[in-house]
């Protein structure tokens, strides 16, 4: 007697390129404040949007089945007080002798502190909690505005899920001198810290803003997921400052979307050197006539850290200008992506766009795609770009030794000189010097 | 006194033999000449004394304030006392020529003594001022890329700078005349003259008899097919400007296949 083998289809089986859905998704939304009802369609969005594959072109080169997706959990409240506090360095001041202000968020926790002068000229430079019940007005009408949900499935958990972030506003006309500080403390394993930024220059508004996030180097898995809106007004200039050192173990996805109106600046610093694997999708927005932004990225990874910086230079308007240079150097086994577009809209004449990404490959096992791309329908346009990736070279090496400068020296000095146009664009010697610690850091190490 | 020894030097560079036996003495406070026609191994020696790793030594030695130099590293060679002035500078982006100098400068010192916090930034200051004035230099020129952009001159000029900077015990230039106007040969050549004395050693490569109107060797080399084939004072450059290399070749050829 013969059987028939029988033949099972199953449908329903998920693709092998999606990851897991996290596990804390299923819970209720960390805060119950202004941002409810955005929380909530955030959610639904979430909901709805697949985790990325390798299938869609912007993660293509960022494969997320590694990501140990049950293992995360959000952090409880007050749980900073049984974690590594954060080191006194980062708390000093980066860019000035004093801040104006300073955030500090941290698991479970946050904390705000602001010059009282600031205050009564009506800045707001606070935590996001604290926002929602103080200013929920504003919170409300900025959120969602720039980064939204629809974005990704990571704008889209940042939207709904954010336990903490920061809200600064600066009234039309105000100049903010001593710049403003804060730091996303994200220690803890196996912890989800999920962060919102939230910045408005009113018109003619100007300041300096640092935001950095931060970990120890820790055993197991944690991450970070954050949405970063910032909006320059009209004749306002805001100069932006972003530091990533998360530790080693951090899967790091942010988003971060600037727009600049009529005859506003903004001046975008972004460095990068920690984290397990950072996806970050960088998009600025030139919304009005003359209006101009620069984007200065710096970025070292060493071991096997992965890093993939998706840029985009929006020109809406006429008169317009963008300029970025992203730098970075690689040692190790680690990967560095890059995928910029200057994207200029009909009408937009009279635009300036350029954008440049230098990579500089020091080990064998380390690998740059630097992919620059155009989409320009104007006529009355100038657009650049360029991308290399080259090597340590022996010559200079050499050279360098026979003036008695050790190999070590040496290959540090190649490296500093590498970085030197992108710190030549920062005015902020702090900032300098502790990327040249992080160089010397990783050019010693192994 | 310390002296640079050379005792039958035999280089390869890719298994192909560029040097056959060189042998060659030069002490702090002498001013040697090795001339000789295009392709005979002389920038070979320079890079090969200096420790250049395509270079590899096959056989001889060199000693050098009684060390065995071929046992170091460049950097090492250099903080001992030995300078080469390149003929192709290499240009280093980013990084200025007073930062090159002061890390240059702060290496020997804390090779010396590894609790030295550098050399205070006026003192440096200060030095680098003298010696670019020394050089007719442009006060600006410490503060661009090292030879980044540099004309042939300034490169030139550039190199003597970092000679006058280190003060090493035996300086070799290595066609140091190539590519300069005879304005900038007589700034370098000055520089070279004024730099040397008792304390320094100068071993000159060129193969024009032009740079040695300006430097004015003791003693003359010619090298040919990888070798030193002729020794002698002065009066050897001025032979060779008057007769050309043809009857060096004559004299040598058979033995240098």
């Amino acid at each position: 007697m013969e059987e028939k083998p029988r033949v099972v289809v199953t449908r329903s089986r998920r693709p092998e390129t999606a990851a897991q859905d996290f596990s804390f998704t299923a819970d209720t939304l960390p805060v119950d404040g202004a941002l409810m009802d955005f929380r909530l369609r955030a959610r639904e969005t979430y909901r709805r949007l697949p985790m990325p594959s390798t299938a869609e072109e912007a993660w293509r080169r960022t494969d997320l089945r590694g990501l140990p997706v049950g293992a995360f959990r959000l952090p409880a409240t007050d749980s900073y007080r049984d974690l590594p506090p954060v080191p006194a360095g980062l708390l000093k001041p980066l860019v000035s002798s004093q801040h104006g202000g300073q955030v500090v968020l941290l698991p479970g926790g946050s904390r705000a502190d602001v010059d009282p002068a600031l205050v009564k000229q009506g800045v707001i430079f606070t935590d996001l909690r604290t926002a929602e019940r103080e200013h929920p007005d504003l919170v409300t009408q900025l959120a969602g505005e720039l980064v939204r949900p629809e974005d990704g499935k990571f704008a889209a958990l940042a939207s709904a899920f954010s336990q903490d972030g920061v809200l600064l506003y600066v009234p039309k006309g105000v100049t903010v001198e001593q710049p403003l500080h804060s730091i996303l403390w994200g220690a803890g394993p196996g912890l989800a810290h999920i962060s919102h930024i939230l910045v408005w220059l009113d018109e003619g508004a100007s300041a300096t803003y640092v935001h950095e996030t931060a970990s120890p180097d820790e055993g197991s898995a944690s991450m970070h997921a954050g949405s970063l809106e910032v909006r320059v007004g009209n004749d306002a200039s805001l100069k932006f400052v972003e530091l990533q050192s998360w530790g080693k173990h951090v899967w790091n996805f942010t988003h971060a979307r600037a727009q600049v109106e009529r005859g506003g600046n903004l001046d975008w610093i972004f460095g990068a050197v920690g984290s397990k694997l950072t996806k970050t999708f960088a998009e600025i927005d030139l919304a009005g006539e003359g209006a101009s932004g620069r984007m200065s990225g710096f970025y070292f990874t060493d071991g096997s850290q992965h890093l993939d910086l998706d840029t985009q230079q929006n020109h809406h308007a006429p008169h317009t200008t963008s300029d970025l240079l992203y730098k970075g150097a690689l040692k190790g086994d680690s990967r560095m992506v890059w995928q910029g577009m200057i994207y200029v809209a009909p009408g937009a004449q009279k635009t300036d766009g350029y954008q440049a990404n230098r990579n500089l490959v020091l080990s064998k096992g380390a690998r740059a795609d630097s992919i620059p791309g155009l989409e320009i329908l104007a006529d009355d346009v100038r657009c650049t770009h360029g991308a290399t990736v080259g090597k340590l070279e022996e010559e200079p090496l050499f050279y360098l030794k026979s003036r008695g400068i050790p190999q070590v020296e040496a290959e540090q000095l190649v490296v500093e000189g590498f970085f030197d146009p992108i710190m030549q664009r920062i005015p902020f010697e702090g900032v300098r010097e502790r990327f040249e610690q992080v160089i010397h850091r990783k050019m010693i190490a192994g | 006194m310390s002296e640079l020894v050379v005792k039958n030097l035999h280089v390869s560079i890719e298994d192909k033999e560029i040097l056959k036996g060189v042998d060659l003495t030069v002490r702090q406070g002498e001013i040697h000449a090795i001339m000789g026609p295009n392709g005979t191994g002389k920038s070979t020696l320079a890079y090969t004394l200096m420790g250049h790793p395509a270079y590899t030594v096959t056989e001889g030695e060199v000693w050098f304030k009684g060390q065995n130099v071929l046992e170091m590293e460049a950097d090492a060679r250099s903080r001992l006392g030995l300078f080469l002035a390149f003929q192709y500078p290499v240009a280093i982006p980013g990084v200025t020529v007073a930062n090159f100098l002061r890390t240059a400068l702060n290496a020997r010192r804390r090779a010396a003594n590894p609790e030295d916090k550098g050399v205070p930034i006026p003192e440096f200051r200060k030095t680098l001022k003298e010696k670019m004035e020394l050089l007719k230099m442009d006060s600006g020129f410490a503060g661009r890329y090292l030879n980044d952009g540099f004309s042939g001159g300034e490169k030139k000029r550039a190199e003597i700078l970092q000679l006058a900077t280190l003060k090493p015990d035996i300086a070799i230039l290595d066609e140091t005349d190539s590519g300069l106007d005879i304005d900038a040969l007589r700034i370098v050549s000055e520089g070279v003259n004024a730099l040397s004395g008792p304390a320094l050693g100068v071993l000159v490569i060129t193969h024009y008899q032009r740079l040695l109107n300006y430097i004015k060797p003791q003693f003359v080399h010619i090298m040919l097919g990888g070798r030193i084939v002729e020794s002698g004072g002065p009066d050897l450059a001025l032979h060779l400007e008057e007769h050309g290399y043809d009857w060096v070749r004559e004299k040598y050829e058979e033995a240098t296949p």
